[in-house]
């Protein structure tokens, strides 16, 4: 009954915030820098995927309809290399390299993420009110 | 109430003058109100929540499909799924276009089972997400007051039940 719709939206809200999560974690290391091109920080992203498979149901959720995070992918921006021989992380050549954090996308998916996660308050308040009038049937 | 003529018959006739006496008494008056009063609450106790009970369950299972919809409006390849009241009515099932011609373009029109029908969108989304936020929430909005409605119907008829079983 209506009990399924606060589990719907709650797999929607905590995969919403693994999403900010993601997004808080590459704004931190925007500034990250390393000595060799396969060890910079690449931001992450979650790939979402609707619960629409009964095996989804041996993972943890209770019903189908809801969403879930199949897993974070770095994204494939290349990193840039910047050639700076005092910084203590600079390889034998002079070089580091920084991530390839873009922050105004960062900033666009966090309002993105943040906006998401209201429509699903929403949606958790209005059946919490429908549920509390089905509880007072009994007072008709 | 037994009938005068076999009763003059197996009992005699005083017993006929008893129950003549009795029948139009005042108390005998008052125990035909109440049968028929007891006859209409019987009737409401066989099926006290008429179709709403039902009603109830569908409008319900249309706000988790669109609490769904909401939930995977950022999820890739979604499609926006909603319950046709009016197919479920009907109990039919008109299948899509189809294709009959190798010349002919498919729709991409699928339906789902048990009247769950995949929404068209206004626009189309480069993700192949069909959940349009603005229109899902509006939906939202009135699967819950139908819902409300249907409640009210629910409760007007306990309330009507109530009253019956209480009598005053």
């Amino acid at each position: 009954m209506l009990k399924n719709i606060f589990e719907i939206a709650g797999t929607a809200l905590n995969a919403q915030t693994i999403r900010m999560n993601t997004t808080a974690s590459n704004l931190a290391n925007a500034g990250s820098v390393s000595p060799n091109e396969s060890e910079a920080y690449r931001s992450k992203r979650p790939v979402f995927r609707a619960l629409v498979e009964q095996s989804d149901l041996n993972q943890g959720f209770n019903v189908l309809g809801g969403v879930k995070v199949k897993e974070i992918v770095d994204t494939t921006d290349p990193v840039r290399k910047v050639h700076d021989p005092g910084n203590p992380e600079a390889n034998d050549e002079g070089f580091i390299y920084l991530s390839n954090v873009n922050e105004v996308t960062e900033m666009v998916e966090m309002v993105a993420a943040s906006r998401s996660f209201q429509n699903n308050v929403e949606v958790v308040s209005t059946a919490r009110q429908l549920m509390m009038r089905t509880l007072d049937i009994a007072k008709a | 109430m037994p009938d005068p003529l076999s009763y003059i018959d197996v009992q005699g006739l005083a017993e006929f003058g008893i129950w003549f006496a009795y029948s139009n008494s005042e108390e005998s008056k008052y125990r035909q109100v109440d049968g028929e009063l007891e006859r209409a609450v019987m009737k409401l106790l066989e099926n006290p929540l008429g179709i709403h009970e039902q009603a109830l369950a569908l409008r319900n299972k249309r706000m988790e499909l669109i609490a769904a919809n909401i939930a995977n409006a950022d999820t890739p390849r979604f499609r926006a799924r909603d319950l046709d009241f009016q197919k479920i009515l009907a109990g039919a099932n008109p299948s899509p276009m189809a294709v009959t011609d190798s010349r002919h373009f498919d729709t991409g029109e699928v339906e789902a089972v048990g009247g769950i029908v995949f929404r068209t969108p206004y626009n189309s989304s480069v993700d192949g997400n069909t959940v349009e936020i603005n229109v899902e929430q509006a939906k939202y909005g009135e699967a819950a007051t139908q819902y409300q409605a249907t409640l009210q119907f629910l409760e007007s008829r306990i309330a009507g039940i109530r009253k019956s079983l209480r009598g005053d």
